[in-house]
């Protein structure tokens, strides 16, 4: 049980050092928008969550409505119900109710995308190892950012900004270049994502409703093209 | 107020996290949602990326040189942080001296 936690720290080390980077963001954007880095901490803890935050950060600089707030969250955080359901599928039938209420806390991507990596049985102690440093790097980031932003010239802030990305990218090439469905579907859904992005007639659309609108067409064409072996674990391999 | 959006937020993150975690025990055995589930973050990660990635930065030259690192770098299996560092340092090289 224990060596199962430790386990989950030591996966959790990667990741907690990204979103260190990557909160630190963050932290600058929550000054910009007149919050203190108290809020921006409680924010981060609370919410675990980038682009969902990014979204939120930006409402709530406009001064837009409580509603305005909780539709955007629902709209782009709406991948996480996918990525839970996943999750729900990997974990063990005799995970408790409210073990599953805990570990849904901070079912992140890149935490998900661990989880789902993960080549034993998913226990509740790696699960909770896996996240207790990723929290702790993503609200303290948060903070050290609303500290350092007032210093800090754009050209860092700049380069910063692909952190994120770069993050996201480091999850997607390995696996696209070893499985071709994973790569003809990730090319399909930035081929949708362009469209969506340039072409006129779709610039009412949201990010965030363009991230979902992709991500379900592209999975839908990978799940009717490409169907995964029901054993879908072992492609990882 | 702020911290009234700040738990609406949280709350409406978890819930959306939460219920699909605690209402579906069973494992799924349709092959469709299966094959679905398993493509949604690949599809999600790279719509989130392309195009927005091109214009996160102060210039798309300086975008390209942080996205042709950090594939490379993922290409040859570099952990999380090191793709992530890889990007930030091309961008900022370029921009400082490229540019």
């Amino acid at each position: 049980m224990k060596e199962q936690f430790v386990e989950g720290l030591k996966d959790g080390i990667p990741i907690a050092l990204g979103y260190l980077s990557v909160s630190f963001s963050v932290g600058i954007m929550v000054l910009a928008s007149g919050m203190n880095a108290f809020q921006g901490a409680l924010m981060s803890f609370s919410n675990m969550t980038s682009a969902g935050q990014f979204a939120g950060i930006a409402v709530i600089a406009s001064g837009g409505t409580l509603l305005e707030l909780i539709l955007t969250q629902l709209v782009i955080n709406l991948r996480y119900a996918l990525m839970s359901l996943s999750l729900s599928q990997k974990l063990p039938e005799d995970i408790s109710l409210w073990k599953r209420m805990v570990i849904a806390f901070a079912n992140t991507d890149e935490i998900f995308a661990v989880a789902m990596g993960h080549a034993k049985t998913l226990t509740f102690p790696y699960m909770i190892g896996l996240q207790c440093l990723p929290i702790l790097g993503w609200t303290s980031g948060t903070v050290l950012g609303a500290v350092a932003g007032q210093v800090l010239p754009t050209a860092i802030g700049s380069a910063l900004s692909v952190a994120l990305y770069g993050m996201f990218i480091a999850v997607v090439v390995p696996v696209a270049a070893k499985i071709r469905p994973v790569l003809c579907i990730a090319a399909i859904a930035a081929f949708l994502s362009c469209i969506i992005y340039y072409i006129p007639l779709f610039s009412g659309i949201s990010t965030g409703m363009s991230i979902i609108i992709c991500t379900i067409l592209a999975s839908v064409i990978g799940a009717l093209i490409f169907p995964v072996p029901q054993e879908s674990e072992k492609m990882e391999e | 107020m702020i911290y009234l959006y700040i738990l609406a937020m949280a709350l409406v993150t978890y819930l959306i996290r939460m219920i699909p975690l605690t209402v579906f025990r069973k494992k799924i055995t349709s092959q469709f949602i299966c094959s679905f589930l398993y493509y949604v973050p690949y599809a999600c990660l790279t719509a989130m990326t392309i195009p927005a990635v091109f214009y996160a930065t102060n210039s798309l030259l300086s975008a390209l040189a942080g996205v042709t690192v950090a594939v490379i770098l993922a290409f040859s299996r570099r952990n999380l942080v090191t793709v992530a560092a890889g990007a930030c340092l091309a961008v900022f090289i370029v921009e400082q001296f490229m540019l």
